[in-house]
């Protein structure tokens, strides 16, 4: 299987005043292309500090990141939307979507960050949705579509373009359950289907059978990281 | 790109208002107040403007046209003397007192001119003609003080001074700074009217020769007449203008007025920009950490602020010509040229592009890993 993020060594600490807080303590991890990884935890244990890392949105104190083999930590502050853009997609669990455009134009807009000409866009917007299956909202503004289908809308926009990697922080801690097993498992289809490395943050322990790998996070340490 | 920028800005329909009231009202109180500078500048200098004179000529540290004292006419021969000169003119502007046929008397600045003489002559005539100022006792006033003087038609008999005097014809648009109108006449009765000795003068307007240069035949005459100033046309209306708009007050408060405006429209627009901004905050959160660059998410602020003005433009443009067709009906003259309007667009756009830096410096600083905070 090919590594789409190798983590090796990993401390991050948070400076408050003059306290200095560890959030990772040594964190070592490796996430393939055409696995779905759920990173459990309790608040706190810095599974969204890990996230954040992994996404090149945090910088760690120490240790070092690999992307699809390129170390992160080696890159300036200022390359790094650079490589956020072309590699990796997100999905909040507030969704984050964009209240002023439909859902097609949310899609759109992420294809024409990454280059996509107007037409293209559109078309792939158009693709997308029908991918996760809500085809025909794509004129829709996201205050008319029910929260699991923002959360689809929200994947759409995540794949486009097709980033390597997909990271997704408590996705469906705003959904009911059946939404957000819903949800999980097109998250689990797309990593296995299209061969993303899919990683996302959660306490919903029921999300489990969904997921290749489990890693469990506690006081800044991965505690468990079975094979 | 979808249009972020625009939905943003229409999506909130009483915030877009209060900001187009904002930047209308701005641009309204800026047109008007430096239309109001303006026709109060061109009502200051309208007389030495359209004189066609080169040179004026006046008794020495005369910085205003209504201030000069008179001087003999001796200096009038040394002028005309004076190689260069193409044709020199007596010329007085002076105050005098015009008494209405009811008794009321009104203050008037009288101008004596040469009807024979393209210089220093009445201007945008809409009845009568200079050569009717050769008539006894003929002066021509301008209409829009016609019921100030009580004098309506060509015919009408006042008095100016002591003197009986008929109204041979009318101007337009020829406005005094002061609430005095002028009163154009010949030179002679002029000395009358204003009780000058009639070997004195005013001024001495000059025109140079075919190909003398007027700043060179300026330098001449200054050295032939050291007890007089030599002004060059441009000169003397920029010093007149200079003394009515900035030592008198006039000008400074409607420039106040003006700038005000100005203070008040980018506080407006970068109160409803940054309140945007910060509604928005998390989507421009998001918009970074997908790994949108900076220029992008500037872009959309930037384009939300020129949008608000170019709309607020046109809504206090709208307006002002309504204020200002208004206040042209009440006597005011507040003056728009196609410049000043093409130059307050720009200053709009540029007022909401400052207004909008307070946004981008929020937006330049926000951490994207906000993105994972609740």
């Amino acid at each position: 299987m090919t590594q789409a993020i190798q983590i090796r060594a990993v401390t991050k600490n948070y400076l408050e005043g003059h306290t200095t807080t560890p959030a990772l303590a040594g964190v070592d991890l490796t996430v393939n292309r055409g696995e779905m990884v759920l990173m459990m935890g309790p608040s706190g244990s810095g599974k969204t500090t890990l996230l954040s890392i992994m996404g090149c949105i945090l910088r760690p104190t120490s240790g070092q990141v690999f992307l699809e083999g390129n170390e992160i930590t080696a890159m300036k502050e200022r390359d790094l939307p650079a490589v956020r853009l072309k590699h990796i997609g997100f999905v909040f669990q507030g969704f984050n979507l964009f209240p002023t455009l439909t859902a097609g134009e949310n899609v759109e807009l992420a294809l024409r960050l990454k280059g996509h000409k107007r037409g293209a866009a559109k078309d792939e917007a158009h693709r997308l949705l029908d991918l996760v299956g809500i085809g025909e909202k794509y004129r829709s503004y996201t205050a008319d579509i029910s929260g699991g289908q923002k959360q689809r809308v929200a994947i759409a926009r995540a794949v486009a373009g097709s980033p390597e990697v997909i990271l997704a922080d408590e996705p469906t801690a705003a959904l009911d359950s059946h939404t957000g097993r819903n949800i999980v498992e097109l998250m689990a289809n797309l990593a296995h289907t299209e061969n993303r490395a899919v990683v996302i943050v959660t306490h919903d322990s029921r999300l489990q059978e969904f997921a290749d790998r489990v890693v469990r996070v506690e006081d800044g340490l991965i505690v468990s990281q079975p094979n | 790109m979808p249009p972020l920028a625009q939905r943003n800005l229409f999506h909130d329909k009483i915030r877009l208002a209060v900001t187009l009231t904002g930047i209308a009202f701005s641009v309204v109180l800026m047109v008007v107040q430096w239309g109001l500078f303006q026709g109060f500048s061109s009502s200051a200098t309208g007389v030495i403007d359209h004189s066609g004179a080169d040179l004026w000529i006046a008794a020495r540290n005369t910085t205003y046209l209504e201030q000069a004292m008179p001087f003999n006419e001796r200096k009038y021969y040394q002028v005309l003397a004076t190689p260069g000169v193409g044709q020199a003119l007596k010329y007085i502007v002076r105050w005098s007192y015009w008494k209405q046929p009811n008794g009321h008397v009104e203050a008037v600045a009288i101008i004596g001119c040469d009807p024979d003489s393209l210089m220093g002559g009445p201007y945008n005539l809409v009845s009568g003609d200079p050569q009717q100022l050769k008539q006894p006792n003929a002066v021509i006033i301008d209409r829009m003080y016609s019921d100030k003087l009580d004098a309506h038609a060509i015919g009408d008999m006042v008095e100016i001074n002591g003197y009986r005097v008929k109204v041979v014809g009318f101007t337009d648009g020829i406005r005094a700074f002061t609430t005095s109108p002028y009163i154009f006449t010949t030179f002679k009765r002029a000395q009358d009217f204003t009780v000058i000795n009639a070997d004195q003068v005013n001024f001495v307007l000059v025109k140079a020769a075919p190909g003398v240069n007027p700043a060179k035949l300026k330098a001449e005459l200054q050295r032939r007449l050291p007890d007089n100033d030599v002004f060059l046309t441009q000169e003397f209306s920029d010093s007149t203008r200079h003394y009515w708009m900035f030592t008198t007050g006039a000008g400074i408060a409607v420039l106040m007025a003006a700038v005000l405006g100005l203070i008040v429209g980018i506080a407006v627009v970068a109160q409803t920009i940054y309140a945007s901004t910060m509604d928005h905050i998390r989507e421009y959160g998001t918009l970074k950490a997908m790994g949108a660059p900076n220029s992008y998410v500037l872009g959309v602020i930037m384009s939300q602020a020129a949008i608000a003005a170019t709309l607020g433009y046109i809504v206090g443009m709208s307006v002002s010509l309504f204020v200002i067709h208004g206040a042209s009906q009440g006597g005011a003259n507040i003056l728009l040229s196609v410049s000043t309007a093409i130059g307050m667009f720009f200053l709009t756009v540029a007022m909401c592009i400052v207004a909008a830096l307070v946004s981008v410096n929020k937006i330049l600083t926000l951490d994207p890993a906000m993105v994972f905070k609740g």
